[in-house]
């Protein structure tokens, strides 16, 4: 990642600001004129991830759109916990229709806007991984094969946590969820299904595809930012854990994700045009079980007895993405 | 609100009538804890306020924070044994932050630039402080500082005590010495060179003083009987290198023995190495149980010092030494073993240790000696004698001894003093709890190795009187502090403004730190858990 890393800075970039950085190289969460796009009062659990990454991802699109941002909502978490009738936490332009529809409603936003010759707002569709990688796949691989001028972000806690924690195409092998309970042979959810959307989305060979996670703010506030600047389909899935689905502890949350990041389970990267452009290195490289012992959901890998093939898997998918994205040099 | 059709646009932030902190059992609140460098300096240097400091390049203002509890930062850079850096939190991270070479940094340049100190108008009493070492020099400066007039008496014919008479000039230039005690005069304390106190109440009341510091340090040497040596051969450390401060240093002839484990053995081997001749340390225990710090023994042998250890001087006969052979018993004791051996020395060095001459205070009956014999005198809690108004510190009062230890009784005395000025006591502030390493999240800080000093080449070391350590430039020095972890006591890197899922953090701008708005907050945890300093508590919610 081409974030610029500021040696001796006490801190460096690794905290949201400090003193002694340029302002330019402080985050937009670290200024005190943020937008606050989802404000207090909203109804998230205590450390939810996702109000978190929206949070620092909206905020960084409305700046980067000099505050002109319509946002779509698909149905989620996201949603159902920042809009309960009659109130709402958002302090943007926010639409929400179905489920399954936000790319297509955010695809006819952008039309209408350029049939108003409005080319100074931009577009922004949110949804988890539920509406993201299950239900809304279709309209979403619409909308990147139209190249419609929309940056979809993709909040991944891979399950369907807001209907009750059920499975979905973004759930990691072995994890518990309600639908993928711990009991029979294989228990947990089963290794080798699920899907990588990101991949989908360079394979549509769209302008551009990032990952990020709510572990590295500079990281996930320059892409977005970036991506702000981009005409045309662009998409950034966000890793956003969730300590009710996931069985970790609220504190904990961005502590989890980082583990993510530093074993190697989700990697940080960039496609421009179905190409891996670029990637954030790992900084201390820890083995996964650092990122599955904080969470219930993985509780039964460690036995008694543990299971150390399940482990082995999961440090092999790990394993993999190291050398896939290049993330130790 | 005006009426709307069903489920059909929410008005913008209408969600913030959700009081959400409602559902908080814990919350986060805001501390201060004690960084443990702080904690560990005798000096009672407030070394993370200093460096906060200095890390943003603001060196005067740095320098003028550290003057507040320590007046020879330049002296103390150079000599102080430094338990701050052993205490540093960043040593279990890498390594401890050199604070050594920035205090060093910030000392060198306030001589360069000519810095002044401030003080309060004089408040018309006076104080008789007895030696001009770093405990008077320090006690002398506060005092001055707090408006008192300060007159100091110092037997010797130069200011510096153990500064001068005790540490060799390779590793504290006279020059330091000279331009931070200059600086303190300069303040108007007045420094009476060659005038031994013979009878301390008459001086006292010959000069109409309100209070007295004393604090002539240790300086005579403990000696032992070495049967068949010549007398004229045998001389004491503080002898020896006292002479280096006069017009020609001794002389002792080509093999110099010297007999002692500490420091200040360490140190004479060390100067008698650099006048040309052959130095070996005789020492009763091994090199582990030696009281010299390790890193001193490491430079030595590097010099060329050699060690017996585990050796005692049985006799002497002409120009030969007879030592036993000893060894350890489980407690670390030496024990003779009834071997012998026999090495050649021309003269002998003792450095056994020093005791203090208290000649002077024989007429004051309520001034107690310590139960050891070193004869060290006992003060109470506010550095008091038995005798009203008469206080004492450094190396002649019981404990460990060292320049910073005596700098730091300098500054507790002089608060004392003032407080018993006033017809009050000083009591010290608590403190706040330890910034222990636990409380740490180490992820946050940019990985970065200690700068080190530049060390003189070994040829020119064996030879020459030159400075061995040299300063760190103002780049280096910056990068050094910037390596502080803050323990303890938030530096306003936003994060927990950041981390907040519910903007429940308040940013107050800079120099004013952050708020929590209990309103809204939940009470995750989040901002407690990635603070990098550790300056959030997670509380239990009363209810």
């Amino acid at each position: 990642m081409s974030t610029p890393r500021i040696k001796f800075y006490q801190t460096g970039t690794y905290t949201a600001g400090n003193r002694l950085l340029d302002e330019a190289a402080r985050t937009v969460q670290s200024r005190m004129d943020r937008m606050n796009s989802l404000n207090s009062g909203h109804r998230a659990c205590q450390g939810c991830g996702e109000a978190l990454g929206a949070r620092y991802a909206v905020d960084a699109a409305m700046r980067a759109s000099h505050n002109r941002l319509i946002a779509i909502n698909a149905t989620g978490c996201l949603e159902v916990f920042s809009s309960p009738y009659p109130e709402s936490s958002w302090q943007i332009p926010w639409m929400h229709s179905l489920f399954g529809n936000a790319p297509a409603v955010a695809s006819g936003v952008a039309a209408a806007l350029r049939a108003k010759g409005r080319g100074d707002v931009k577009v922004l569709a949110q949804g988890g991984d539920g509406a993201t990688v299950d239900i809304g796949l279709g309209c979403l691989s619409g909308m990147f094969e139209r190249n419609d001028d929309v940056l979809y972000l993709c909040y991944d806690n891979e399950a369907y946590m807001n209907t009750g924690i059920q499975r979905s195409g973004a759930t990691p092998p072995f994890a518990r969820t309600n639908t993928t309970q711990v009991v029979g042979e294989a228990p947990g959810n089963l290794l080798g299904t699920g899907k990588n959307l990101p991949r989908i989305a360079m394979a549509h060979g769209i302008p551009y595809v990032a990952t990020a996670s709510v572990a590295d703010l500079h990281d996930l506030e320059t892409k977005v930012t970036k991506a702000m600047d981009m005409q045309g389909a662009r998409y950034i899935h966000l890793h956003v854990p969730c300590p009710l689905g996931w069985g970790s502890d609220p504190a904990h949350t961005i502590r989890v994700a980082r583990m993510a990041v530093e074993s190697g389970l989700f990697p940080l990267f960039e496609a421009q045009f179905g190409t891996v452009v670029d990637r954030t290195l790992i900084r201390h490289k820890v083995p996964v079980e650092r990122y599955l012992e904080l969470q219930d959901r993985f509780k039964h890998l460690f036995g008694p007895p543990p299971n150390t093939e399940a482990i082995a898997a999961l440090q092999a998918i790990a394993d993999a993405n190291i050398v896939t994205y290049g993330l130790i040099v | 609100m005006h009426r709307k059709p069903f489920a059909i646009t929410l008005d913008p932030n209408s969600g913030l009538a959700n009081h959400t902190g409602n559902w908080r059992t814990m919350k986060p609140v805001y501390v201060d804890r004690l960084p443990p460098c702080n904690h560990a300096c005798p000096a009672g240097e407030n070394i993370q306020a200093w460096l906060y400091h200095a890390e943003a390049g603001a060196y005067e203002e740095a320098w003028r924070r550290l003057m507040e509890d320590n007046p020879m930062p330049a002296i103390h850079g150079r000599v102080c044994y430094h338990p701050c850096e052993t205490a540093c939190n960043r040593g279990q991270l890498d390594e401890a932050v050199s604070i050594h070479a920035v205090e060093r940094f910030l000392g060198d340049l306030a001589i360069k630039e000519g810095w002044r100190v401030q003080c309060s108008p004089l408040r018309g009493k006076r104080v008789l402080i007895v030696g001009a070492g770093p405990s008077g020099l320090s006690a002398a400066y506060h005092l001055t500082r707090m408006g008192h007039a300060v007159t100091v008496h110092e037997a010797g014919s130069k200011a510096g005590g153990m500064m001068r008479y005790g540490i060799p000039a390779y590793r504290l230039p006279r020059e330091i010495v000279e331009a931070e005690v200059a600086r303190i005069e300069a303040m108007g304390v007045t420094i009476r060179l060659n005038t031994k106190v013979e009878d301390i109440e008459a001086t006292i009341q010959d000069g109409g003083f309100h209070a007295t510091f004393l604090a002539v340090g240790a300086h005579l040497a403990r000696r032992t009987e070495i049967p068949g040596f010549d007398a004229k051969r045998m001389l004491d450390a503080m002898t020896f290198l006292s002479s280096m401060e006069g017009p020609s240093p001794l002389k002792l002839g080509r093999r110099v023995a010297v007999y002692g484990g500490g420091n200040t053995a360490i140190d004479v081997a060390r100067t008698v190495e650099r006048l040309g001749a052959e130095p070996v340390i005789i020492y009763r225990r091994d090199e582990a149980h030696a009281p010299a710090f390790r890193e001193e023994v490491a430079e030595a042998l590097e010099e060329g010092v050699r060690f017996q250890w585990l050796r005692t001087i049985a006799k002497a006969d002409q120009d030969k030494l007879t030592v036993e052979v000893m060894e350890l018993d489980e407690h670390g004791k030496p024990k003779p073993t009834g071997r012998y051996e026999t090495l050649e020395a021309d003269a002998v060095i003792l450095a056994l240790g020093q005791k203090v001459d208290t000649g002077f205070l024989r007429n004051l009956p309520n001034v107690r000696l310590s139960e050891s014999d070193d004869g060290t005198i006992e003060v109470d809690q506010c550095m008091m004698t038995g005798h009203p108004g008469l206080f004492a510190g450094g190396d002649m009062v019981p404990g460990e001894q060292s320049v910073s230890i005596a700098t730091g009784h300098g500054k507790q005395a002089a608060r004392h003093i003032d407080a018993y000025l006033r017809g009050t006591e000083y009591t010290k502030p608590p403190s706040h709890p330890l910034a222990t390493f636990d409380r740490v999240n180490p992820w946050y800080y940019t990985d970065a190795e200690q700068s080190k000093q530049p060390v003189l080449a070994l040829a020119r070391r064996r030879a020459t009187f030159e400075e061995m350590v040299g300063g760190l430039d103002a780049d280096t020095a910056l990068l050094e502090a910037r390596r502080c972890l803050s323990c303890g006591n938030c530096f306003e890197c936003d994060n927990c403004y950041a981390v907040c899922p519910d903007n429940a953090v308040i940013k107050l701008g800079p120099g004013n730190r952050f708020a929590i708005n209990y309103d809204y907050c939940k009470g995750c945890g989040l901002c407690a858990e990635e603070c990098p300093c550790g300056a959030i508590d997670m509380i239990r919610e009363l209810k």
